[in-house]
């Protein structure tokens, strides 16, 4: 394929809507990694097995809706879109067999959409909802998502078809200066953390001094609970690069580098591939569309370092070094990679850019609110009905998205807290589930926007071992330069795991709020500075739980020091089924009668909870 | 096994294909090879980047994804991630301990290692374990322990 230029982006759209809607149809697999861990790779292969007559079976990357997970997508030339959810192989084969006889079988099919414009909804499922009426996409806003479970990310053709690299040639029509105003009136501000606005982070680069400049992409992703940024790459990688692009044009950079984390191999796949098929066209290199603009962008695999999603850290790493923060400044824009101005940001921010630029600064300040413009992709997981990846608009409330969309915790079980944030972020109670989504808000109620980590907690979840979970993730990932972080998150964790261990001392809450500002105020980088959120919010707003572990209880019935297994007598079978999966022998009974546990020998492992048929095991 | 002298051979070898100079792409190659990273190769990388092999020693054990002592022929990543923690990871990896004495980062049993993994991305599937770079979701204790099982089988085939 000859290098293009801007016209040329025309005919290759052609060619990509031919893909995107061939005849007869094309059944389409959400392929990413969700998708293949609830099986995609089964439900693909008995599509294509069983296809004839010119069906095209394609892959695509995540829907979003994870919970239903395997999903295929039916799609018609018309327009028209019917997704289906929780197939197997042989569901897929049914679907397949159905499909090319003409029908819509109504088993599995979760709802229904318009591609390009307005169609008639499907005649034979007269009641599938349309997807603006189902309650998982109602509210959502898929700016960002757009692309993911629509095209093939690996088909750069897919992507241009739907306006791909246009927002690039209009950009490049620009000066540097006019694409960083945009930018900058857009109010866009970085979804990594902190919330920095993006346009005067590239003013600060583009104005500093040297003729050497890098970009670099943070896809880091190290909350453990978040995965909006694996989402993007794997399912619409060419966005980020289009966005790199636009971004090292205005900021005068000719090389980039994405940082994509050890544990995402399929996303590193799938960008190497979007990157070769760019290069293929001219996109990336030298000369790009014949403009004179030059860029090379590489792929650095990290190797396992939390603390490696931070900035100067990150720099580190890729110039060969452990993975430690550096005080700022010198900021990277002004001293960063090889020493040179840098500009860093999260895969979401730059999948923003060809948005931005595309519909205008003023179509992005009409999403979200005044502060927080935009809209912000969530992993909505833990004790709720439908996990999966979400996008609202700034502002929507948590509850909205708790409850509406996410549908609330299963089994009717009590929503306790959600956790936003990760290891930086806080635990915020019921009372403020009418907290609207936007940095400030979220800053305030004690936990942060993150990256965008949502875990939702019910009643059998302990507040105080939840927090004690993230003490051991920062303390263990702490890099160990500044003493604040290293000894102080540790004796935190300390003071959490003996007050779990029904050990706690009266006056333990007091001196961890006291170690916590202390570690809060004196740590170099974001990650000392952060960690003791989990802790300060659950202090703040569990206070109780607390309290009740140095009584020598565990509201939740979680921590095994402070819980004692008992068999309702009233409710047991006497099947034995507990003692056979009791690892310790402490079950005791005869068939048919009610069993016993000796407390003595138990080590309240829960398995026995797990065994009964009858629910009969409870916590006294 | 290798000798010690083949050993470096395939490292200056495996060195010499790289055209990059970046210190833990050169880690990441060998230990794809090797399924971890031999003190030889250390030195040997420290050679090749004309650094200090104490830096180079400095770098493998920053990072969790480095391992300087061999792994078994499977592995079995258990995640205990938030999302995976909150909906029961703990008690995937107990099941394996008490079913099967297989402790998260202990030498390999039988072939197989175990290690702790903090999210793999797939939190919506939780809780979630990768065998052999797998991802198996929604899983059970009792599902756990028969997809390792089925690694047994499968060695004994
Ligand atoms: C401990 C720590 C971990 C971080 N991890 C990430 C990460 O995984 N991804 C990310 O984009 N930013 C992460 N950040 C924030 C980055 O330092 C940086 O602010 C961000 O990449 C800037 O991009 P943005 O302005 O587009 O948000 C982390 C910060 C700290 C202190
Ligand atoms: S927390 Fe286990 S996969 Fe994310």
């Amino acid at each position: 394929m000859p290098r293009i230029t801007a016209e040329d982006l025309h005919r290759l759209r052609e060619e990509g809507l031919r893909r995107l809607w061939p005849t007869p149809g094309k059944l389409v697999v959400g392929m990413a990694s969700c998708g293949l861990a609830a099986g995609a790779e089964e439900v693909y292969q008995a599509l294509s097995e069983e296809t004839g007559s010119g069906w095209i079976v394609g892959k695509t990357g995540c829907l979003g809706l994870c919970a239903q997970e395997p999903l295929v997508e039916v799609r018609f030339p018309t327009g028209l879109r019917v997704v289906y959810g929780g197939l197997d192989g042989e569901g897929a084969r049914f679907l397949a067999h159905a499909v090319e006889n003409g029908e819509l079988p109504r088993e599995g099919a979760l709802f229904w959409m318009d591609g390009k414009g307005p169609v008639s909804p499907p005649p034979a499922l007269a009641e599938l909802p349309h997807i603006s009426a189902h309650p998982f996409y109602r509210t959502q806003r898929r700016v960002v998502l757009g692309n993911c479970g629509f095209i093939d990310p690996l088909d750069i053709f897919e992507y241009i078809a739907t306006g791909g690299y246009s927002a690039l040639v209009k950009a490049l029509e620009l000066a540097p200066e006019e694409v960083i105003e945009e930018i900058k009136h857009s109010g866009l501000r970085g979804r990594g953390g902190a919330g920095f606005p993006t346009g005067r982070k590239w003013e600060f680069c583009r104005k500093a001094k040297g003729s050497k400049k890098y970009v670099i992409c943070n896809a880091d992703e190290g909350d453990p609970g978040a995965y909006m940024d694996r989402s993007v790459l794997e399912g619409n990688p060419h966005a980020v690069i289009e966005g790199m692009l636009i971004g090292a044009y205005a900021i005068g950079a000719d090389e980039g580098y994405v940082y994509v984390r050890a544990e995402y191999p399929l996303a590193v796949k799938h960008l190497r591939i979007a990157i070769q098929q760019a290069e293929e066209l001219g996109l990336l290199g030298e000369n790009i569309l014949g403009t004179g603009f030059s860029f090379v962008l590489h792929v650095f695999e990290g190797a396992g370092a939390f603390v490696c999603g931070e900035e100067t850290a990150l720099i580190a790493s890729i110039e060969g070094r452990r993975g430690q923060p550096r005080p700022r400044p010198p900021f990277p824009a002004q001293e960063g990679l090889w020493g040179r101005p840098t500009n860093i940001n999260n895969v979401e921010t730059w999948a923003n850019v060809p948005h931005i630029i595309r519909n205008g600064a003023e179509w992005f300040r009409s999403l979200g609110t005044e502060g927080s413009p935009g809209t912000k992709i969530f992993s909505l997981t833990g004790r709720v009905r439908n996990t999966g990846l979400v996008e609202v608009p700034m502002g929507t409330t948590l509850r909205e998205l708790i409850f509406d969309i996410g549908g609330g915790p299963p089994e009717g079980k009590r929503f306790k807290a959600v956790q936003i944030g990760g290891p930086s972020g806080g635990c915020l109670p019921e009372e403020l589930l009418d907290l609207p989504i936007d940095y400030e808000s979220l800053t305030e109620a004690g936990a942060m926007m993150g990256s965008g980590g949502m875990v939702v907690v019910d009643e059998d979840t302990c507040m105080v071992e939840l927090a004690r979970f993230f003490l051991e993730f920062t303390q263990a990932e702490s890099c160990g330069k500044c003493p604040p972080c290293r000894i102080g998150t540790k004796r935190m964790l300390e003071i959490l795991s003996r007050i779990t261990e029904g050990q706690g001392k009266p006056g333990d809450p007091e001196l961890l709020s006291e170690l916590a500002s202390g570690v809060k105020e004196a740590s170099l980088c974001g990650l000392g500075r952060t960690a003791p959120n989990p802790v300060l919010t659950t202090l703040r707003y569990f206070r109780d739980e607390y309290e009740a572990h140095l009584a020598g209880k565990c509201p939740a019935g979680a921590c095994r020091a402070l819980i004692a297994y008992h068999i309702d007598p009233e409710t047991c079978v006497g099947c034995g089924l507990c003692a056979k999966a009791c690892p310790q022998g402490a079950i005791v009974g005869e068939k048919g009668k009610p069993h016993r546990i000796l407390v003595e020998i138990c080590i309240r492992c829960g398995a026995c909870v797990a065994a009964c048929p009858k629910g009969a095991i409870g916590t006294a | 096994m290798e000798g010690k002298k083949d050993l470096r051979e395939k490292v200056r070898e495996l060195l010499a294909e790289q055209a990059s100079r970046s210190l833990i792409l050169l880690l990441q190659r060998i230990q794809d090879h090797f399924g971890y990273l031999p003190p030889e190769g250390l030195e040997e990388v420290a050679k090749h980047l004309k650094l200090p092999v104490s830096r180079v020693y400095g770098v493998a054990t920053f990072y969790a994804q480095f391992s300087l002592s061999p792994k078994g022929k499977h592995l079995v990543q258990v995640c205990q991630g938030t999302a995976c923690h909150v909906q029961g990871g703990r008690a995937i990896l107990e099941a394996l301990v008490r079913e099967l004495d297989l402790r998260p980062e202990e030498p390999p049993k039988s072939g197989i290692s175990v290690e702790v993994v903090r999210c793999v991305g797939c939190c919506s599937l939780a809780p979630v374990m990768v065998v052999d770079g797998v991802a198996h979701g929604r899983l059970t204790p009792e599902r756990a322990v028969e997809i390792v099982k089925e690694l047994y089988a499968a060695d004994n085939r």
